[in-house]
């Protein structure tokens, strides 16, 4: 009989596994990946949106038509997990029994835990664009911009795609300027963060780029409320910020079931897993891909991809009985749109900074490394067809090793 | 990394000030720490924060933000800011003798 691999999630981490977990294993497992719509939105568009740089109709795809035939899938809401009884109770009380889980169902927005975010002024003056609805909205607003205070706040850590809040503040430095009310604009980045960014490098290079591009940045802003009537926000410590149009990065946490779930998840509904195994604290047949793992290294698209053969490997061995393998480095690799047809590109792990050097060949390339360059904005818009055509079908991506290289690194020069 | 002494312990720094090894700690040590960033005494409220910072750290090797301090600590984040003025996370942790918060990435 055939072992029960049910999925939770048909998002990028949820969907590649299931592929590859079904191309491994055949029918050894039967695959059954559950969500609770079938809309799969390819999450690096959002950033592209506002600037009308993406049609919001076309980042989103069918989730069951990312998936291999064979593979089942289930549209329903999870009530809970219940760990003992290895069972995933649906919405209605339906019961979905496995024998291993993969929880892959990422991180959800909570605009709703900040005072004051939601509210009349929600998607009025208040936006976000982490998710389409609010991209969209924020797409009308920037093209009816006539210049004024533009407030990017991020809330609190930790946030799906960290770069995109700088990535958002260099584009709309392009998009204001392309406009022509760049000049009668204060554009501002807020942040709980002492810098740019979290890693000290990438954070250097990334505040250099603020500063020439006459972008302020706010650090160590830690938002306690918005005071959406009077147009500013107020940190714990009561320092205020004054904004005409506010673009937040709300608060992140877990999908909701998690907090449903026994003993699984963290305060903020986040699962804790070993970060080079994956597998959860809270069961052996548990494991952790993606956003919702509360592993210290980014919540990004491309850190699901340098999992997936982790995920792969160990659901096997756990159902063969044997030793897990701790493969996972905590490799990310994010591209940083800076404006004007340029991205830089950014590569690290849990032991290793983002550094300067060539990607993914050492010395070679062809992608420079915390640098600007015209090859890197070309290579993230060419990754869009790789995203659903190589990623979600659980291929590797010519190359691109899982583990991060650490040869022809160095740091930049200043 | 420097070596200095607090409360009579020789103790390895990094350059903010932060203990580099949360197994060096005590807690006369904590009540200096927290003496020279302004707080004169730790009282049972900040206790009760400091030791929640420390047991996390040890658990998880990742010192808690704000918000799962505000939602798990049994301190609000309102409180919070009274107990450790300008940045909780980061003087907690400091005066707890773990590594500096790092947000995450």
């Amino acid at each position: 009989m055939s072992s029960r691999v049910v999925i939770l999630g048909g998002g990028t981490g949820g969907t590649l596994a299931a592929n590859r977990l079904h191309r491994a294993l055949g029918d050894a497992i039967d695959v059954t990946v559950v969500d609770q719509d079938d809309r799969h939105v390819y999450q690096p568009g959002l950033l592209f949106v506002p600037f009308g740089l993406a049609d919001p109709d076309h980042i989103v795809r069918s989730r069951s038509a990312q998936l291999a035939s064979g593979i089942h899938m289930v549209l329903a809401d999870v009530e809970r997990v219940e760990l003992e009884q290895r069972s995933v109770i649906l919405a209605g009380g339906a019961a979905l029994p496995y024998d291993v889980l993969v929880i892959a169902t990422g991180a959800r927005l909570q605009p709703e835990e900040t005072e004051g975010m939601l509210g009349d002024a929600w998607n009025e003056h208040v936006f976000t664009f982490y998710d389409l609805e609010g991209a969209t909205a924020l797409r009308d607003a920037l093209a009816a911009f006539e210049g004024g205070r533009l407030l990017v706040n991020v809330v609190d850590m930790p946030i799906k795609c960290p770069v995109a809040p700088l990535e958002f503040c260099f584009l709309a430095d392009w998009f204001l300027r392309e406009r022509g009310v760049r000049e009668r604009t204060e554009i501002t980045l807020a942040t709980p963060l002492d810098g740019a960014f979290t890693k000290p490098l990438a954070s250097q290079a990334l505040g250099g780029l603020l500063t020439e591009k006459g972008i302020a940045l706010e650090a160590e802003f830690a938002t306690g409320r918005v005071e959406a009537g009077e147009g500013r926000i107020v940190s714990w410590d009561e320092r205020e910020l004054p904004f005409d149009l506010l673009v937040a990065i709300p608060a992140h946490g877990g999908a909701a079931y998690v907090e449903r779930s026994a003993g699984l998840g963290d305060e903020l509904g986040f699962v804790p897993c070993d970060p080079h195994t994956l597998q959860a604290r809270a069961a052996s047949n548990v494991f952790v891909l993606g956003d919702a793992a509360n592993i210290p290294t980014s919540k990004a698209g491309s850190v699901s991809h340098f999992e997936g053969e982790t995920i792969v490997e160990n659901v096997r061995r756990m159902l063969a009985g044997e030793e897990l393998r701790p493969s996972f480095d905590g490799h990310a690799n994010c591209f940083i749109e800076t404006g004007f047809g340029r991205a830089l590109l950014i590569d690290f792990n849990y032991e290793n900074e983002p550094l300067a050097g060539r990607f993914p060949e050492p010395h070679l390339g062809p992608l420079p490394l915390l640098r600007e360059s015209r090859m890197n904005h070309m290579a993230k818009l060419m990754f869009e067809w790789a995203y659903w055509h190589v990623l979600l079908p659980g291929r590797e991506l010519p190359g691109i090793s899982n583990e991060m290289q650490t040869a022809g690194r160095h740091a930049p020069e200043s | 990394m420097t070596q200095t002494t607090i409360a009579g312990h020789p103790v390895d720094v990094d350059p903010e000030g932060f203990l580099t090894d949360p197994g060096a700690w005590d807690r006369d040590i904590a009540a200096e720490i927290a003496r020279d960033n302004g707080i004169p005494e730790l009282t049972e409220r900040h206790w009760q924060v400091v030791d929640f910072m420390r047991e996390r750290y040890l658990r998880d090797g990742a010192a808690p933000s704000i918000r799962t301090l505000g939602k798990a600590s049994g301190v609000p984040v309102k409180e919070l800011y009274q107990l450790f003025p300008k940045g909780p996370a980061k003087l907690a942790a400091k005066i707890g003798g773990i590594p500096k918060p790092r947000g995450c990435i």
